[in-house]
């Protein structure tokens, strides 16, 4: 992506105020007695890098597939870019990457990034030019012509992400996207993601259970504990915006990884 | 290892095996015609001799060729499997979509399979018959009656392969029905749909023969076999029956050549 296009791409400037990109409100959700969300209430604004993290059954997934009209509220209000869920997957808001790569095996690497555009019937021609693009952006532009089987686990999960941003979806929806990794392609994987987000002005909402994962990617850190889901606590983080692996090793890292965790352990108590 | 080399390996590791059994086959085919004798059941060298003549010694278009017959019968199969295919197509595309299809038409389809093809044959010849078809269209009925519900099975099995994930995704980008059926559910069904081409084609073959012996059918594989029994003519009955499976087999190779294409346009992977 050429500098002129992320800039164009880029949040708005500082002194504007940045907009709410997801507003929920005593959000609730139900699966027949089951709660699986109880009374969320937060809000994103744009270019955050939001982390949603705790243990299963904490509805950290359920929360992101409300916000992806996947499944519906049973109570309270949620807003996404100032729409219903469901008008706003309409609009196209959104990329979402699922625990599984979910690529078509039937289509090569390629095709599979060009199935969203192919849907919302982009010329031909610049179905191929972003397909190239965003393959180049993710590491795989050598790999076009492959087939998903073809690709190793984190390769495919690489091409899934080319697939979500292909459209251009000013929010980027991941659940789990690189937990059935092994820890040095996953590291080697949010260091790329990490780099996209900064670039891009992307707003991204990254469900995960892992601690040191969730300190690196994010701007803020969204603690949820199980039975019933429900949020702990929003936990804002203050490492500089410029993160490289090593500094995971680094005194404040450590800091609010350790705040996480405390969270994170404030939630099981109640058990 | 050259490439090559390791294709001609694979080829001999297949064919040898398929050889093995042909050779024993042919051995027990002279063994039993040794002893219940050559009237009842022909040695093989007669039954190819018999298949030789008939092939070689006219010309195609001649009743004596079963070249000729056997073109009639491939002509009626055909058009029966391209009607099972469109039909079974239909029916499957209807159970996935339409939960009161699923319920009221799948337990006909399945109870369709129950009735004897011999027992009906004859009254859709009838019943075709006096609405002024005759010939080919009640002997392409049949076949694709017998031909249909693997593709049913098959294609309601694909269309439903898709795992959630994968629907999901197609939901992300609100993509409408149409869409979903033609990038997901029906490339997935593919994989599901050749084996299942492969049983309909033997059974459309079969089908055509078994209506052309209630038609009286002046031509066809069917009608030879008919003849062949009714004159005695053992040997004509045995050649005929190797043509059928000939037939039969060369059909189901065109099926594993689109079959293959698929596959090579796939990457390798169905």
């Amino acid at each position: 992506m050429s500098e002129a296009e992320l800039a164009a791409r880029s949040p708005p400037p500082q002194s504007a105020p940045a907009a709410p990109v997801v507003v929920a409100r005593d959000l609730s959700i139900d699966f027949g007695s089951m709660v699986a969300l109880s009374d969320v209430s937060l809000s994103f604004t744009h270019g955050d890098f939001v982390s949603l993290i705790g243990p299963s059954g904490c509805g950290k997934t359920t929360l992101l597939r409300a916000v992806a009209d996947l499944v519906p509220p049973s109570r309270g209000s949620l807003m996404v870019n100032g729409m219903t869920p469901g008008d706003a997957r309409r609009a196209r808001s959104y990329g979402y990457v699922f625990q599984a790569p979910a690529l078509y095996p039937w289509r090569s690497v390629e095709r599979n990034v060009m199935l969203p555009l192919e849907i919302m019937g982009l010329p031909k021609a610049e179905q191929r030019r972003r397909a190239a693009h965003y393959l180049g952006l993710v590491g795989l532009g050598d790999f076009a012509r492959k087939f998903p089987w073809q690709l190793s686990g984190g390769m495919q999960q690489r091409a899934s992400i080319a697939r979500a941003l292909s459209f251009e979806p000013a929010l980027l929806l991941m659940d789990e996207p690189f937990g059935a990794l092994d820890e040095i392609t996953r590291d080697g994987l949010n260091l790329h993601l990490h780099e996209l987000w900064r670039r891009s002005g992307l707003t991204c909402v990254f469900v995960t259970h892992s601690i040191p994962e969730a300190v690196f990617l994010s701007t803020r850190i969204v603690v949820m504990s199980p039975r019933p889901g429900r949020v702990i606590e929003i936990i804002e983080s203050d490492l500089p915006a410029e993160r490289d692996l090593d500094m995971r090793e680094s005194a404040e890292f450590l800091r609010v990884a350790h705040r996480v965790r405390e969270a994170l352990r404030a939630g099981h108590s109640y058990d | 290892m050259t490439r090559e080399q390791s294709g001609l390996r694979r080829a001999v590791d297949t064919a040898f095996p398929v050889f093995v059994v042909a050779v024993a086959a042919v051995v027990l085919w002279y063994a039993i015609s040794a002893i219940i004798g050559t009237a009842l059941l022909p040695r093989p060298d007669q039954v190819a001799a018999t298949l030789g003549t008939s092939v070689f010694g006219w010309p195609v278009t001649s009743p004596r060729n079963l070249l000729y017959h056997a073109g009639v019968t491939a002509e009626a199969a055909l058009v029966g499997l391209a009607f099972a295919i469109v039909l079974g197509v239909a029916i499957a595309v209807g159970i996935v979509h339409f939960r009161v299809l699923d319920r009221s038409l799948m337990p006909w389809v399945i109870a369709s399979q129950t009735i004897p093809i011999l027992a009906i044959a004859p009254m859709v010849v009838v019943v075709l018959g006096n609405l002024g078809l005759s010939g080919l269209p009640p002997k392409a009925a049949i076949s694709g009656y017998l031909a249909f519900f693997p593709i049913v099975v098959g294609m309601v099995t694909g269309l439903r392969a898709p795992d959630s994930i994968q629907f999901d995704l197609m939901r992300t980008y609100s993509a409408s029905g149409q869409q979903v059926f033609a990038k997901l559910r029906l490339p997935a069904s593919v994989a599901f749909l050749f084996p299942a081409l492969r049983v309909s084609v033997a059974l459309s073959v079969m089908g055509a023969i078994v209506a052309e012996l209630p038609t009286g059918a002046q031509a066809g594989l069917g009608a030879r076999l008919l003849a062949g029994s009714y004159y005695g003519q053992t040997l004509m009955i045995w050649a005929t029956l190797v043509m059928a499976a000939l037939l039969s087999a060369s059909l189901l190779g065109v099926t594993a050549l689109a079959e293959a294409g698929l596959r090579a346009w796939r990457g390798g992977r169905l």
